[in-house]
């Protein structure tokens, strides 16, 4: 292995291959070139030097926000555990050291001292401070034996709060919500290198909690990732489509390529070149549901809807219930997310008398009102659960709907699985659409934004 | 530059802080000479970078600044078209002797950036801006020049580097590049700077302004960021703030002195009016104010 012979100790090479196997297992797309990379990386940096092997690693292999965010979690999971694997294997334990021992341990002090480690950044000072916390809470014997209490239990024996920053600043440096999560990682660590030392096995190693399982919850916290969804899907609608239009009609003669063009032939122009299109404006409607069936979804729908509007200037909303009312001048005069959410249950209007959806009622009212806007060029997209409540479908006047604009999509909330149970009635709408999805969690968002963009769009079924 | 310590050091005497990872990134790049693929909100300080990597290194610094609709013609080399229809017509009245194939020559060709970057006889540092404004079909044209450095130009071969330059793109993230380009970049991603960093750039660059008045600069520009805005200000914003209030005279940060310098860091009419709600409220009063108060 050319790696060792650049003064990697033995043995390194293989277990960084199984980290990176690791990795992989965690949907990180760490390719030949990249193992490559890093080991190129490692022969101009020390790898005796942790921060720098650590950074080195992550340029070379982790290549995006996300994918550093799953690096740190599993280069943290993994190390821990090869050390603690080689300590128990070595039966090495670690005494109690004199400091952790040695008399009372002033709560006060070692506050301020964990304090001033979070503000200077000082990892190595916070792990010391960690243990010392640990054996001083242990004296005490509060240990519950489970971690994640045991962590929050001490953070908050010490008085850790994050402070909101820059309130009338008091004796104590502030500390903000990161030094916290920072020194909370020592504590969990140390912890758990306790628990591994007094019952002598490593407890099975999970794969990491799928994050972005469920609906985000809280609009705040999301909404940037919606966002940059749906930015790229602006990108691939402007441009779907561009290939079917007449290219030969009303082109403008590119003289300075029609002039390069004619050189092959001796300075004659034969051939006539063309001036590229730019691809005309994509025009959308949106049609929400925010009727209580999809109560979860709706705060996920609208920050669709808000980041749509951010992208699109031609772009009109429509929120509906049982009836329907247009939305699009709230999106465009509010940028606070929670104030349109505000607005729009306050002043759309849509509820009627019962609250349940009433597609019926919808399509003839949305066809009344914008169906002669409609056109080919026009892509209708439907956020809605299908969901009738036993009233009348009326299919046909969403075929006629989809007939007259260009492309028409619904993204529904629940699992494909549930579609057509119970009051469902997606296959009535769906054989419709050009393509219908399911949409629950931003992957899902992005899903659709790939096959809109690739222009694969799937056989209705 | 053998070390992180040492490109660290070159970085900060050329008149960038860069920290940790941006550090060892940069040395990575010059070390292994891989592209680097830097990602991160506007206004961090990524193009910053390759200026102060040209600097550092003594390069030129070559810039290609993308955006929709680039092409190779602007981006690798384009013929002078003009030059070899002149060329064609005096061969053709028997002015000049050269033959006819003769045109499509190197002294007909017009370099652009990239092939400027490639065939420069000095080393360069080539930075490619904001790269997610371009195409994909971009990006599979970039893709032979940051992999093997060398340009194929049809009527004439393939241009191979002599020097390796050190080469930089830029993204805002606001589309996912390809996993082709990815692939052969090393991955930096820049963030807002922490209090205390950004408060030694302010220092670096405004080295006349008040320590007292420089740290409330960066804790209001922190808050402004926390705020949800369009445009959340950046580094060279809070340079250009720290400046202007230089340049007033101030001695502390009240409410009238930040409504009257505000627009500096924060641009759109619907940001304004959040933060002025938001953070200008918290700002203590003007003096003349407090004095009116208790007098």
């Amino acid at each position: 292995m050319p790696a060792e012979a650049e003064g990697l100790p033995h043995g390194l090479a293989p277990r960084l291959i199984s980290f990176f196997e690791e990795l992989r297992a965690e949907e990180v797309g760490v390719g030949t070139a990249e193992i490559l990379d890093a080991f190129e990386a490692l022969r101009t940096v020390p790898w005796t030097e942790p921060a720098d092997f650590r950074e080195a690693l992550a340029a070379t292999v982790a290549k995006s926000q996300n994918d550093r965010r799953i690096f740190d979690l599993v280069f943290d999971r993994f190390f821990f555990r090869a050390v603690e694997a080689e300590a128990l294997q070595r039966e090495l334990r670690e005494g109690e050291s004199s400091s952790e021992s040695g008399g009372e341990v002033d709560s006060e002090a070692l506050r301020d001292a964990i304090r001033q480690a979070i503000a200077e950044g000082d990892e190595s000072a916070m792990r010391d401070l960690a243990r010392l916390a640990i054996a001083a809470f242990g004296r005490q014997g509060q240990g519950s034996g489970v971690v994640g209490v045991d962590v929050q239990r001490i953070r908050r024996t010490l008085g850790l709060q994050p402070q909101p920053p820059a309130v009338e600043a008091t004796d104590d440096a502030p500390i903000d919500r990161d030094g916290i999560n920072r020194f909370e990682r020592h504590l969990r660590r140390e912890l758990e290198r306790r628990m591994i030392e007094r019952t002598g096995k490593l407890p099975p190693s999970r794969p990491l909690a799928d994050l972005d399982r469920t609906l985000p919850t809280s609009p705040s916290q999301d909404l940037a990732a919606v966002h940059r969804a749906v930015s790229q899907l602006r990108k691939r609608l402007a441009t779907l489509g561009h290939e079917q239009r007449g290219r030969r009609r009303n082109s403008i003669v590119d003289m300075r390529k029609t002039m390069r063009a004619s050189l092959e032939t001796g300075g004659v122009p034969l051939k006539l070149r063309y001036r590229q299109r730019r691809p005309r404006r994509p025009e959308i409607i949106v049609l929400c549901d925010v009727s209580t069936s999809v109560t979860s979804a709706s705060v996920f729908f609208l920050s669709v809807l808000h980041a749509l509007h951010d992208s699109f200037r031609k772009l009109r909303s429509f929120v509906f219930i049982e009836r329907i009312s247009e939305v699009t001048e709230i999106f465009e005069r509010e940028r606070d997310f929670r104030k349109i959410a505000q607005r729009v249950s306050r002043e759309g209007g849509v509820a009627d008398v019962s609250g349940y959806t009433d597609y019926g009622r919808v399509w003839r009212e949305f066809v009344e009102e914008v169906g002669d806007d409609l056109h080919p060029r026009s892509t209708v997209i439907v956020l809605g659960d299908a969901r009738t409540n036993g009233r009348e479908p009326h299919a046909e006047i969403f075929a006629e709907l989809a007939a007259r604009s260009g492309r028409t999509f619904w993204l529904n909330p629940e699992p494909k699985l549930y579609w057509n149970y119970g009051d469902s009635v997606m296959a009535a709408y769906e054989r419709h659409c050009t393509a219908a999805f399911e949409c629950w969690t931003i992957r899902h968002l992005e899903e659709f934004v790939n096959v809109v963009a690739g222009g694969r769009i799937p056989e209705a079924s | 530059m053998q070390s992180v310590a040492e490109t660290k050091a070159a970085l900060t005497s050329a008149g960038y802080l860069a920290d940790e990872p941006a550090a060892l990134v940069s040395h990575l790049a010059l070390a292994l000479g891989k592209p680097v693929l830097v990602e991160g909100p506007a206004g961090v300080g990524k193009t910053e970078l390759a200026k102060a990597i040209s600097r550092a290194t003594g390069r030129e610094l070559i810039r290609l600044q993308c955006y929709e609709g680039l092409d190779e013609a602007k981006a690798l080399y384009e013929w002078n078209y003009r030059r070899q229809l002149l060329r064609i017509q005096a061969s053709a009245t028997g002015e000049a002797d050269d033959s006819f194939d003769r045109i499509f020559d190197e002294e007909f060709l017009l370099t652009r950036p990239l092939l400027r970057a490639i065939s420069s006889p000095e080393p360069v540092v080539l930075l490619i801006d904001e790269i997610d404004k371009t195409d994909q079909e971009f990006e599979a044209m970039l893709l032979e020049v940051l992999s093997d450095f060398q340009i194929s130009i049809p009527e004439l071969g393939v241009i191979e580097s002599t020097t390796h330059p050190v080469v930089l793109l830029t993204s805002n993230n606001s589309r996912e590049l390809t996993e082709a380009l990815k692939r052969r970049c090393l991955y930096l991603w820049l963030d807002y700077p922490e209090a205390e960093r950004e408060m030694e750039i302010v220092r670096l660059h405004v080295p006349e302004l008040d320590d007292a008045l420089a740290r409330r600069l960066v804790e209001v520009v922190h808050m402004i960021r926390a705020l949800d805005l369009k445009k959340p200000p950046s580094i060279a914003e809070s340079i250009d703030w720290a400046r202007a209030l230089l340049l007033l005279g101030a001695d502390d940060i009240d409410r009238s002195v930040f409504e009257r310098t505000m627009s500096i860091i924060v641009k759109h009419r619907t940001d304004i009016d959040l933060v002025a709600e938001r953070v200008g409220v918290k700002l203590g009063p003007a003096e003349a104010e407090q004095a009116e108060a208790t007098g």
